[in-house]
């Protein structure tokens, strides 16, 4: 019996855990070491001990400070459209409606997010938004090549990853709490404060959780709609691997980014998790 | 010990009955004037018409789907009717949603708050009254409310560490404590064992006369209403079949659908041969003649009977002024203080008889396949009114 559920657990944990030793660990331990190392003069990485490539990372302030700010602001405004969006989606909208929205909410994930980016070069561009703002007479505005640019894309391309969870968090709310409620003297709009928002806490966090993380390692937004002036730490490792492949100092700053995101997800949790529900199953779907 | 109690009670207030009915400005707490419920297509409550007496214990009993939820989801305020009045207190209700009604509901499957504490549960309600009641205040009451349902000591617990009688018993201290003027309960009992229903349903009615606060409760099981109303309103098809004591329910059913629901009935078809003052002499299929009452001016030739199991006997010869009807034991089933035989009737079909032990013990036993007669004291049965 105990052997049977031993030889059960490894047959549905290898398979994972071979992928995750083989493309997550061994890589991580291998950036490790090289942000410790030096820089190879023809380019590559030179094996050393020595703390001068974390030293060095102030250099790379800009990148950091825009994924620092552009990441939190991009999840806070997901965050702020997708409520909304998925309280309809789960508690207002009739059975017809429903899947024909929830499947208009993931129909751009059908196209490349390259494809998508670029159509929002011509939308931000000179001849897009901004020629129509001027033609009504609200000046010349530049959008394109701008932080708000990148903002713009950032919500848009991740949307979706934040609407879902908070959908199904929202879905699964027990309807008749809220009647409890509404029995109990409380009018709507304070039931969504007392009720609707702390049991739907999950969601929240999760959707917070996959949009933040993606955004700390985007490139490809920045590169299209921030036009080489919003740099991300992606754009950052991008340039620092294959273009002055200064591989020792890369890994400083992967390794920088990682500490960063960890504890700023360590931070975020436990605040939501003293906010909303405490109950431990409804802790993280 | 209880229940004796409960049929005194039950017994008084029936009596009390008569003479306000004879009152015709009742006491109502709430009131359905000709209120009728459409979702969709579908008819939930169709021209209801009810007064709820204040203090009383009524039930609304019936098979799911006979509007009785409905019904109560109105009195909440969680549906609008959608022709008719709710009143409460006299005040019609039309335009007061439900967080403004002076009504509490116990759910069904309690709705309790799971991010809330067993004490911030209960003091939901009073956290809601603006201006804000006083935390000592509130605290007090919180108390009491948990010592009302014997959980002193649970304030502090995660509601879902509790049992589904623990809980049931939260849900109940978090109406309770807003003194509504209704208590609405919708099936309680239902997710609770048969054991710990029982219990629940004796610690309900205590509550009740001690609170003195009139109880709505929407159940499906006859027995639970039978045994805590004052007043039972059967409910089918969104249409109230009957309201009263549970005895005259049980002893005057007006109609087969009442008879069959409130428990067990013989139901036969029959031909009125003559009429007396409350009395008709019927033929039944079979040729045999009984005598049964009936109320009231009824026109009708072909009649249904409704006679209960416990008012007839088996014999093994007709004895003299009971009519008899020849039959054939099929099934015997012994339980306990009474024993149900179900015979096949020559010429009507199944009928059921219950002997009492002592009864039994007399006639001696009766085994399945003996051929005897069923004895049927005068006017044990009773005429049932035509169905609409």
């Amino acid at each position: 019996m105990a052997m049977a559920q031993t030889r059960a657990r490894t047959l549905l944990l290898t398979p994972a855990g071979l992928w995750y030793a083989a493309l997550l660990l061994f890589p991580l331990a291998v950036v490790l070491i090289f942000s410790f190392g030096e820089r190879n003069p023809i380019g590559g990485y030179a094996p050393g001990f020595t703390l001068e490539q974390y030293a060095n990372l102030p250099a790379r302030f800009a990148a950091f400070r825009n994924t620092l700010t552009l990441a939190p602001l991009g999840t806070i405004a997901a965050l702020l459209i997708a409520y909304p969006l998925a309280y309809y989606l789960a508690l207002r909208v009739s059975v017809r409606w429903k899947t024909m929205l929830l499947i208009l909410v993931i129909v751009p994930f059908w196209t490349s997010i390259l494809i998508r980016s670029y159509a929002w070069i011509y939308l931000l561009g000179g001849n897009g938004i901004p020629a129509f703002l001027e033609a009504i007479g609200l000046g010349d505005i530049q959008l394109i090549n701008t932080p708000f640019a990148v903002l713009v894309g950032i919500v848009y391309g991740y949307l979706p990853l934040m609407v879902f969870p908070i959908y199904v968090a929202l879905e699964k709310l027990d309807k008749s709490l809220l009647e409890a409620a509404s029995d109990l003297g409380t009018p709507p709009w304070r039931s969504f404060l007392q009720i609707t928002l702390p049991l739907s806490m999950p969601g929240v966090l999760t959707g917070s959780m996959l949009v933040f993380i993606l955004l700390t390692g985007e490139f490809l937004i920045p590169a299209i709609l921030g036009g080489g002036k919003v740099f991300f730490v992606g754009n950052a490792l991008v340039d620092l691997f294959l273009q002055s492949r200064n591989w020792a100092f890369g890994s400083a700053v992967a390794v920088a980014l990682i500490v960063i995101m960890l504890i700023v997800v360590a931070l975020y949790t436990r605040v939501v998790k003293r906010f909303g529900a405490t109950r431990d199953d409804v802790g993280l779907m | 010990m209880l229940d004796a109690y409960a049929e005194t009670g039950r017994d008084m207030r029936a009596s009390a009955e008569t003479t306000e009915n004879q009152d015709a400005r009742e006491d109502h707490v709430a009131e359905f004037i000709n209120v009728s419920k459409r979702f969709g297509a579908v008819l939930a409550a169709d021209q209801l018409n009810l007064g709820i007496r204040r203090g009383e214990f009524l039930s609304f009993l019936g098979p799911s789907g006979c509007g009785k939820t409905t019904a109560l989801r109105m009195l909440a305020g969680f549906e609008e009717p959608s022709e008719g009045c709710v009143r409460i207190n006299g005040s019609d209700m039309s335009a007061v949603p439900s967080y403004r009604r002076p009504v509490n509901m116990v759910f069904q499957h309690y709705a309790l708050f799971p991010h809330m504490s067993v004490a911030q549960n209960v003091s939901y309600g009073l956290r809601q009254r603006r201006p804000r009641m006083a935390k000592a205040e509130i605290a007090t009451r919180v108390a009491k409310a948990l010592e009302t349902v014997r959980l002193e000591d649970f304030g502090g617990r995660r509601v879902w560490e509790l049992s589904g009688g623990q809980q049931q018993r939260v849900a109940l201290a978090r109406a309770i404590i807003n003194e509504p003027t209704v208590l609405l309960l919708d099936e309680p009992m239902a997710a609770l064992d048969a054991k710990l229903r029982a219990d629940m349903q004796r610690e309900l009615l205590d509550l009740q006369r001690s609170l003195g606060i009139t109880f709505v409760l929407v159940t499906h099981d006859q027995e639970e209403a039978l045994s805590m109303s004052d007043r039972i309103c059967i409910m089918g098809g969104g249409r109230i079949a009957q309201v009263g004591t549970p005895q005259d329910l049980y002893d005057r059913p007006c109609n087969r659908y009442v008879a069959d629901f409130v428990g067990k009935a013989n139901i036969l078809s029959g031909e009125i041969v003559e009429r007396a003052d409350g009395c008709a002499r019927v033929v039944l299929p079979s040729g045999a003649e009984v005598l049964v009452s009936e109320e009231g001016p009824d026109t009708r030739r072909k009649i249904e009977i409704v006679v209960r199991p416990e008012a007839l006997g088996i014999g093994v010869a007709a004895s003299p002024g009971d009519a008899a009807l020849k039959a054939r034991i099929t099934h015997r089933t012994f339980l306990g203080d009474h024993t149900e035989y179900l015979l096949e009737a020559e010429g009507i079909g199944p009928v059921q008889v219950n002997l009492p032990r002592q009864a039994e013990r007399a006639s001696g036993r009766h085994e399945v396949g003996d051929e005897v007669h069923i004895l049927w004291a005068a006017e044990a049965g009773r005429v049932l009114a035509a169905e609409n």
